[in-house]
């Protein structure tokens, strides 16, 4: 079973709540899909927390975990503010922490995201980072205290699925111990079983869901594919190779006219 | 039959209207001290159901696909019929035809029919979406005409009025939206900006699709427009934010630099009351029938909801509800 920062969660989808036709939908979604979390933008759903009690009692109304995101912030500081101001809102330690460096390609700011991340785990803060690939970047995230990585897989709300299926396999291959979960840029529930297929611990994604044009029936595809690519993984997969191999063999069989 | 109506929104305009005209003697209660400052005064007055569908569910254009008729003909002069026009800046062309699959009333322009629409706009965008059965009005002036219409037919508005102390009715009709003490229902801030742009020229409103922030311009009299609008859940009705100001602007200048040069003639927020599935509902509660839950879709289904709550009134033993029918859509769309 997926364990995060010790709790142990049934699912390995994690669900984004914006951008849903209406809440309603967005609860049907969530429980077509079998998600064990959802993830809450502070910032940018709820007007930095003010007045939006009613929504936020509908995301607890689902009786999920809740993982609050940092959406929105450009620095350092506004991150570790808009985090703390979760903790209190939400009740919870968890951040998915996004310290976003370029407002149009919503790129993270690695440099910023791994001095927030320092900060907000000395300060006790169970810290989910949205990452890229790279690799010593993840080593810095985890010398900072974190326990989970969340890289990207392309751009958020692109839905081009794995662009460098590369790097994703060798951040597997370099951090085996560590959960990993692909963050954005997911596009189609095949894109879930891939990198589900390549080993990773989960998957998180809002807009392929919340904008397809039934989500209910997207939500239940994507949980479907995670569950698919990741029983794929543990039963070990068949390696490409160049040359067709008969699954009959036929030398040495028994001649019997 | 005497009939309380609370609110003065455009639930409750359009609720008194159809009320009077079945004969009933009406009252309008509105505890604000003139017509503005509520959700419907800030709204953008687009009747675009087939451009709302694209994120709305199908009442929404069932409800509202003859909004624009019902304007018309209350209010002669005030609808304006040249349909709606969607553009994306270039790199966002894939949300113009995410767009055109989730939507119908439609067909493709290109760069030459979208400068004979709107000469203004030549040569800014390739292709666009054109809807030319939606249609457009001035909320406020409408607002302003169908209060003075029906206070001209004998319907008497108290201002500054607490209903609670007013009595003496057969009826009530509760149309005061966020106001209305139901659990169910949350708000959905909305803010939006008014330009004065000399230098342009809209006659419809466009639509710029964005994957973040779709915007939308809709004109208004003498180069003004209305730039809308915001989507935060949130019951705050606290100023403009300038993250909101700033993309508001930045999508308005992206439509047409001459933005740049237009003048910020006001800043507003409105918080529409919504319902968890976003769908409007008619309900009635003993002597009391509750019109709610427009959401952002006041102008257009406004006109529905209010026949439906005067077929409550006067036609009693008809069980019409419209919560459950809604949702049997809901269920099967």
């Amino acid at each position: 079973m997926l364990e995060l920062y010790g709790t142990k969660l049934a699912s390995r989808l994690l669900l984004g709540t914006a951008q849903y036709p209406s809440p309603a939908i967005l609860a049907d979604a969530v429980k077509a899909s079998c998600a064990s979390a959802v993830t809450v933008s502070l910032r940018r759903e709820m007007a930095g927390g003010r007045g939006g009690e009613k929504f936020w009692s509908l995301i607890q109304s689902l009786r999920l975990h809740v993982l609050p995101n940092t959406a929105g912030c450009h620095s350092v500081k506004e991150a570790v503010t808009t985090a703390k101001m979760a903790r209190e809102i939400f009740g919870t330690n968890w951040i998915k922490l996004e310290v976003i460096g370029n407002h149009d390609t919503l790129q993270p700011d690695v440099f910023g995201l791994v001095e927030a991340a320092r900060i907000l785990c000395e300060d006790g803060f169970a810290v989910f980072p949205y990452t890229t690939d790279d690799l010593v970047v993840a080593e810095r995230l985890l010398e900072a205290g974190c326990r989970v990585l969340m890289p990207w897989c392309a751009p958020i709300g692109s839905a081009l699925g794995p662009v460098n299926v590369t790097a994703l396999r060798s951040m597997r291959g370099h951090f085996p111990e560590v959960p990993l979960i692909v963050d954005a840029g997911l596009g189609r529930p095949s894109h879930a079983a891939l990198v589900m297929e390549l080993g990773f611990d989960a998957v998180l994604l809002n807009t392929a869901v919340a904008r397809a044009a039934d989500p209910v029936g997207m939500a239940r595809a994507f949980g479907k594919a995670v569950d698919a690519g990741r029983e794929a993984y543990r039963s070990g997969l068949l390696e490409p190779r160049d040359v067709a191999v008969p699954s009959t063999p036929t030398i040495g069989q028994a001649v019997l006219q | 039959m005497r009939v309380l109506v609370k609110g003065a929104g455009v639930a409750g305009l359009t609720a008194a209207f159809e009320l009077a005209a079945r004969g009933a003697v009406v009252t309008i209660a509105e505890i604000r001290h003139g017509l503005g400052g509520n959700a419907s005064w800030m709204a953008g007055g687009m009747l675009a159901p087939w451009c709302e569908r694209e994120s709305a569910e199908q009442p929404v254009l069932d409800l509202g696909h003859d909004a624009a008729d019902w304007w018309d003909a209350v209010l002669p002069g005030h609808v304006t019929r040249a349909g709606t026009l969607v553009l994306a800046m270039s790199r966002d062309a894939g949300e113009l035809n995410r767009f055109a699959s989730r939507t119908s009333g439609h067909r493709w322009i290109d760069e030459d029919e979208i400068a004979l629409l709107e000469p203004d706009l030549a040569g800014r965008f390739r292709r666009g979406l054109f809807f030319p059965g939606e249609a457009h009005l001035d909320p406020r002036r409408a607002m302003a005409a169908l209060h003075e219409k029906l206070a001209g037919s004998g319907v008497e508005f108290h201002f500054g009025a607490d209903a609670q102390y007013m009595t003496g009715f057969d009826r009530e009709i509760d149309c005061a939206g966020m106001a209305s003490r139901d659990d169910r229902l949350r708000g959905v801030r909305g803010e939006m900006l008014i330009l004065h742009a000399p230098d342009i020229s809209l006659s419809r409103p466009v639509r710029l699709l964005h994957p973040r922030l779709p915007l939308y311009l809709a004109p208004r009299a003498d180069h003004h427009f209305m730039a809308g609008a915001t989507m935060i859940e949130s019951l705050s009705t606290g100023q403009v934010t300038a993250r909101s100001m700033m993309e508001l602007l930045n999508a308005a200048y992206s439509v047409h630099p001459a933005f740049g040069e237009a003048t910020i003639v006001e800043t507003g927020v409105g918080v529409r009351p919504a319902f968890p599935d976003n769908l409007p509902r008619v309900e009635s509660h003993g002597r009391t029938v509750a019109i709610n839950g427009l959401y952002r879709h006041g102008f257009l289904l406004a006109p529905a909801m209010a026949r439906w709550a005067a077929e409550l009134v006067f036609d009693s033993d008809k069980p019409v509800e419209l919560a459950d029918e809604t949702d049997g859509q809901r269920r099967s769309a």
